[in-house]
Formats: structure tokens, sequence, C-alpha cells
């Protein structure tokens, strides 16, 4: 009589960790949102793909519609080789343009797809030619730097008035060192 | 003079070496009844209503002390968290940093110590008292394996408790800190929910978590066990075992959870 | 081979050098009630616990039933307890089970008997000890007197042919002592067995054992029947059996000088 009680609440006590673990993994993790049904493998090279990591979203017209399934590294050309399964229900065009994207300034990298107009589908072992890189955040800011560098030496004479002040300012601080 | 300094020099080392050989005996003898627990677990196991209700005395009446706990824990890390995100305008990663908390760290560590302090103690008195009033003596006189009897199912419940407690006291942290950040401070839901499932991943935090607090379950009930296991048979050696229980179990889960989240974040 | 369920041969034992027992010889006949005496501290529950293979002896053996009992494997001496009951000195009943359970518990770990016949007979074992009206209580709600007479009745749940008695008389008053007394030896015929009673309660012990054996400096100093043990001029039976207090067993513990030690 007191054993049949125990059991009970055993019971409730196994359900209540069970029904946790469960809201865990459905309503606080992504085990929703990871399910993608039947995928094709697709590649992509790319000369620079930043901090792209395996498993990160692969997305078209902002929709999530795959995932990275391996980066590798292509010894001969120097590229990064980046697999990608994409949902079998979503096709693309052979012509279909890959980026590396950010998503805010500092979020977390994922891989852009942009339809091209092609007739033909890309079918699972296909290669994607048309690629842009990562924006590495300190390639751009050098370059910025750089560029603005060259154009304030040769304006120094001329004295833009409303914008050289800045600019200058900066240069003067963040430019020097790496030059 | 000098001679009394060397002394006392010698003395101070030797009772370190004698404490050192000491412990280490301890944690050779809590192996052994670790072994001699698992290879016994099938005995055990046969007559599974032993390990059910020590579930219900380790798990089940560690239930409140958990949830109420863990809803605190969640409360107060929206509100921590909430202070902090807003200055860099990204308050709706309140989500994020909560589940991420309590799914990778707080869950597993925070149900292992009050475990440890629940539990624990109750199942070193317990067996400690066993002990002093002779009943363990009693049964092995029957031909009745007190290791069969006594330490496998509780360490079974141990270890089937401590993950199902952790889980619980993430999901119910979560939902504090929803109470917290969503109703009261203002924070929008779609963004909270969504932030966090977009974060979260369910191998890499949920089963590691998961992981963790199975570790920890063995740690600790086997400490317990092993704690009143050894305890002189006397009011004062069940009541020091009692705090040592506390004692060990805290750290060697502190010092566990480290190790693993190091393992865990390389692979 | 013989007519003696337990013998002890040659037997020393001891803790780290110093021997508690040493070169102990006795035999425990079939059906009868045979007592240990001797002080606190002679070592008489050391060997309980070496009859009953907890305990390793230094040198000589213990045979049950013809079986030496340290050569057993943790099968064999499992095996041999089987046939044993115990007595602990202050019940060693199961805390967290009710008396029945307690009662049931050598049943239901040692025997695959069907829950019917388990509440039959640990009935009928508490019926023997006239605790039946009190099944549901759990120990913490006995007096000591009922306290033992509840692990008398698991010490022989299972029938077994060997009864040990771990001081059964010790902090119980008169009348539960009474109780306790008559009951080991009834128990003990009725079941056929046979019982060894450590004990240092002369009264009681000699009212019903046959046969006793006096312990003292890890040696058996003294034997026999009751009555003739009650008649010995040895000075240290005579001491023990009489309750003196100064003997052959000494008042003082061995001290230096009194006057020296004062003095300083």
């Amino acid at each position: 009589m007191e054993r049949t009680k125990i059991d009970l609440w055993v019971g409730i006590f196994v359900a209540l960790g069970a029904a946790a673990l469960l809201g865990l993994a459905m309503k606080v993790g992504n085990l929703t949102s990871n399910k993608i049904g039947d995928t094709y493998y697709v590649s992509a090279a790319f000369e620079n793909i930043g901090g792209l990591k395996p498993n990160a979203p692969v997305k078209s017209a902002g929709v999530v519609v795959g995932r990275v399934a391996e980066i590798g590294f292509d010894a001969k050309t120097y590229e990064a080789i980046v697999t990608i399964k994409i949902d079998k229900r979503y096709e693309f065009p052979k012509d279909t343009f890959a980026n590396i994207y950010t998503a805010g300034l500092l979020g977390e990298q994922y891989v852009g797809l942009e339809a091209g107009g092609d007739e033909d589908v890309l079918k699972s072992g296909d290669k994607i030619t048309q690629t842009q890189d990562a924006i590495v955040l300190e390639k751009m800011i050098s370059q910025f730097l750089y560029s603005k560098a060259s154009e304030t030496d040769s304006n120094k004479d001329a004295k833009t008035p409303a914008s050289a002040e800045p600019v200058q300012g900066k240069s003067t601080e963040l430019g020097d060192a790496p030059f | 003079m000098i001679n009394i300094i060397i002394n006392k020099i010698s003395r101070f080392l030797s009772g370190i070496g004698h404490r050192m050989i000491a412990r280490v005996w301890r944690l050779g003898a809590g192996a052994r009844l670790f072994i001699l627990a698992i290879i016994y677990s099938g005995e055990s196991f046969k007559r599974f209503h032993l390990t059910l209700r020590e579930i219900y005395f380790t798990g089940v009446m560690s239930l409140l002390i958990i949830i109420v706990s863990a809803f605190f824990v969640g409360m107060v890390l929206a509100l921590q968290g909430y202070n902090t995100l807003q200055k860099y305008g990204s308050s709706e990663a309140i989500g994020v940093l909560v589940a991420l908390a309590l799914v990778r760290e707080l869950g597993p560590v925070v149900t292992a110590l009050l475990f440890a302090g629940r539990a624990g103690t109750a199942i070193t008195a317990e067996i400690g008292l066993m002990k002093t009033t002779e009943q363990l003596s009693a049964m092995e006189m029957m031909a009745v394996n007190p290791i069969a009897r006594v330490v496998a199912p509780r360490f079974w419940a141990g270890v089937i408790s401590m993950p199902i407690l952790a889980a619980l006291f993430s999901m119910v942290g979560v939902l504090g800190g929803y109470l917290v950040a969503v109703p009261l401070i203002g924070v929008d839901e779609g963004a909270f929910w969504s932030q966090m499932q977009a974060n979260v991943d369910v191998r890499a935090d949920i089963i590691n978590g998961v992981i963790k607090s199975v570790v920890f379950g063995v740690a600790c009930t086997m400490i317990a066990l092993f704690e009143g296991f050894d305890a002189p048979p006397t009011a004062e050696g069940v009541s020091h075992a009692t705090t040592r229980t506390v004692v060990i179990s805290s750290l060697t889960v502190l010092g566990l959870d480290f190790v693993l989240t190091s393992f865990m974040l390389v692979v | 081979m013989t007519s003696n369920i337990v013998e002890i041969d040659n037997l020393s034992f001891g803790y780290g050098g110093r021997l508690l027992h040493k070169g102990i010889n006795m035999a425990f006949p079939k059906r009868k009630v045979v007592a240990i005496m001797g002080g606190s501290g002679s070592g008489k529950t050391t060997l309980l616990r070496l009859i009953g293979g907890q305990i390793k002896p230094t040198k000589g053996e213990v045979r049950v039933d013809g079986h030496v009992v340290h050569e057993q494997s943790r099968d064999g001496i499992y095996k041999l307890r089987r046939t044993m009951g115990m007595l602990f000195q202050h019940g060693a009943l199961f805390t967290d089970l009710s008396v029945f359970d307690n009662v049931a518990f050598p049943m239901r770990e040692l025997t695959d008997l069907p829950e019917s016949m388990i509440r039959d007979l640990v009935l009928l074992k508490l019926n023997a000890v006239g605790l039946r009206g009190a099944h549901k209580f759990m120990p913490t709600e006995l007096s000591g007197g009922m306290a033992r007479r509840v692990a008398l009745a698991r010490a022989v749940a299972l029938d077994p042919n060997i009864i040990m008695y771990d001081e059964p008389f010790a902090g119980l008053d008169p009348i539960s002592m009474g109780v306790v007394c008559g009951l080991i030896r009834s128990l003990n015929d009725a079941l056929g067995a046979t019982s060894i009673i450590v004990s240092h309660d002369v009264k009681e012990t000699f009212l019903i054992a046959d046969y006793v054996y006096f312990v003292a400096n890890g040696e058996v100093t003294a034997e026999g029947s009751p009555e003739d043990l009650m008649q010995s001029t040895l000075p240290f039976v005579h001491q023990f059996v009489h309750g003196e207090k100064d003997g052959p067993v000494p008042f003082h513990y061995a001290a230096p000088d009194y006057r020296a030690q004062l003095l300083g």
C-alpha cells in the first residue's frame, strides 16, 4: 500500500524529468529548427571564409534552407571548400551565387544563396562557381584607413573643410602603426 | 634549540605525509566500493523496488528545493543579464544568456551542490547510523550482502535522479528568467525565445549538460555512500562524515566541472 | 563425526600483533544451550564474529558443521550463515522497516516464498515472541525489551541450526530479562537448535545454560555445567559468579604507584 504510493511519486518524478528534457530540447534548444528533412550536398570554393563554422545556417532570402556540412582546404588552389547541405524541397539554379555574410556587425557568419536565372538546377555533388568571400572586418578597416590616409596625404594642402578634420584625426591615431 | 626546530619541522612534514597517505588510502577504498557497487548492481536490479524506494528518497524529496532554487536562480540571471545587456542595446539576447548559463553550467552544478547538501548528507547519515547500530553487521550475518542490498540501490538512485533534477532545474530556471524578462522588464517574447533557440544547440549544450549531471550523480552519490560506510561507529564519527560529504562532494563537483567543460569545449 | 555442531580448535586472534585470544578450544554440542562468559573486553563478541566468518583467525580454526569457516569461499560462508541466526547486542533492527518487514527481511532476501506464506510465517514467529499484535510498529516505537524480542523473532525467522546471542540481557528490566531468558530456552528446544550465548549476566545465564565456558585473558579459564561452576573454588570463577569487587580481576587498572603519581 505504501509501495504503490512511492511508485506513483517516482513515476511523476521521472515524467517531470522527461518533460523538462523534452522542453529544453524543443523550446530552449534548436531541435525543431535544426530539422531539415532529406538534403543534397553542394560545394563552393571561397578564398576566405572568415569565421564560418560547420553547422552554420545556409539562408536564401533570409530563410534557412540548409546547413554548412563540412569545411575543407584545397592545398592546390589554396582555397576553402565549403560543403553545404540543402533541403531537397528547395531547388536552386546552376548559376546561384554563394556569399558569406555576417549577421549584424559582430554576429555569426552564414552562407547566403542568391538564385540566378539558369534553367538547370543544382544537383548533389555540384559546385557553385560564383562565390563572394567573407568580409573580414580587420581587412576592411585597414583598407578604409589606407585609402583615407592616401587621400589625406594628397589633399593635405587643399584642406576640404567639411570632412578632412575628423578623418585626419583618425588616421594619425590608428593609421600609423600598420603601415 | 636548533634540534627543537628541526624536530618540529620534521614532525610537521611527517604529519603532512601521514595525511596524504590516509587520503590515498581512502581514495583506493572508495574506488573499491565503487567497483563492488557496480558488480553487485545486478543483484539489486532484480528487485527494482529497492532502487525505486531510494529514487523516492533522493530524487522526489529533493524536488522542492531544486524547483524553488532554480526559479530564483533564473530570475536573478535575467535581472543581472538585462542590467548589462541593455547597455549594449541587445537586451533580447537575455534569453540566450539565461538558457546557456543554466543548461551548460548552473543546472548541473547547482543541482549537484544542492543534491550533496540534501540527499548526500541523508545517505551518509543513514548508512553511518546503520553501521553504528550494527544493522550492516546484522545483514552480513543473515547472509545478505550489504553492498547489494544497501549500497547499489542508493547508487543507482543517485545516478538516475541527478540528470532528472538537473533538467528540471534548467527548465524551471528558464521559466523564471522568462517571467522576469518578458512580463516584468518587457523584453519582446518572440525575440526572447527565438534568440534562445537559435543559439542553444541540442548536442553541444543540452546533451553535454546531461552528461555532466550524470558524472556529478556518480561522484556525489559515491562520496556520500563511502563516507557513510567509512564513518567511525560513533555519534561524532557520523557527524564528521556528514560534514565531509558536503565538503568533498562540493569540491569534487566544481573540480570535475572544470575538467568536463574543458573537454567539451575542445571537442 | 561428532555431535558437536560448532568446534573451536586452538584458536588465536588479535589485532595488530596484540592477541585477544590465545589458543582457545571449545565445543558446542547439538541441541544444547552453551554460554560463553567473561568480563567486558575479554573478546566474547569477537568469538561470535569468528564463528560467523566475519573475521579470520590469526591461528587455529573454527568448524561449523564440519566446515572450516575461514577456508570457505564467500559463497560458502554465506551458505553457512544461512544456517545461523544472530541476536545482536542492541537488536540491530532495521530502523527504516516496520516490525513485520524486519522479521520478513531474511525470508524475502534469502527465499523465494510467496508473500502470503511469508505473512503467515512472520505472524507465527512474532506470535512465538508474543508480539504478533505489534507487527505494524516501527522499531523506534518499541521498548528495549520488545525490540530485543523482535530481533529474536528475526534471528529465528529461517529456523536456523545455530542461534547466537550477543549479550541478550544487557540493558533490560527484570521482567523483560525473564521473558527473553525463557524465550531463548524454549526456542532452542522447539527448533532443535544449538544456542550460543555470550553474556556476563550470571544469574540468567546459569538458569538456562547447559554448559558454560569462562573466558579471561584470552584463554578458557574454566568450563562446566552451571552447578559445577557455582561450587567452583577457582578464584576467578568465584569472583565472577559472586560478583566480588576485588580478586584475581583487579579493581584497579594497571597504573604506576598512586603515592608516587600524586606527589609527582
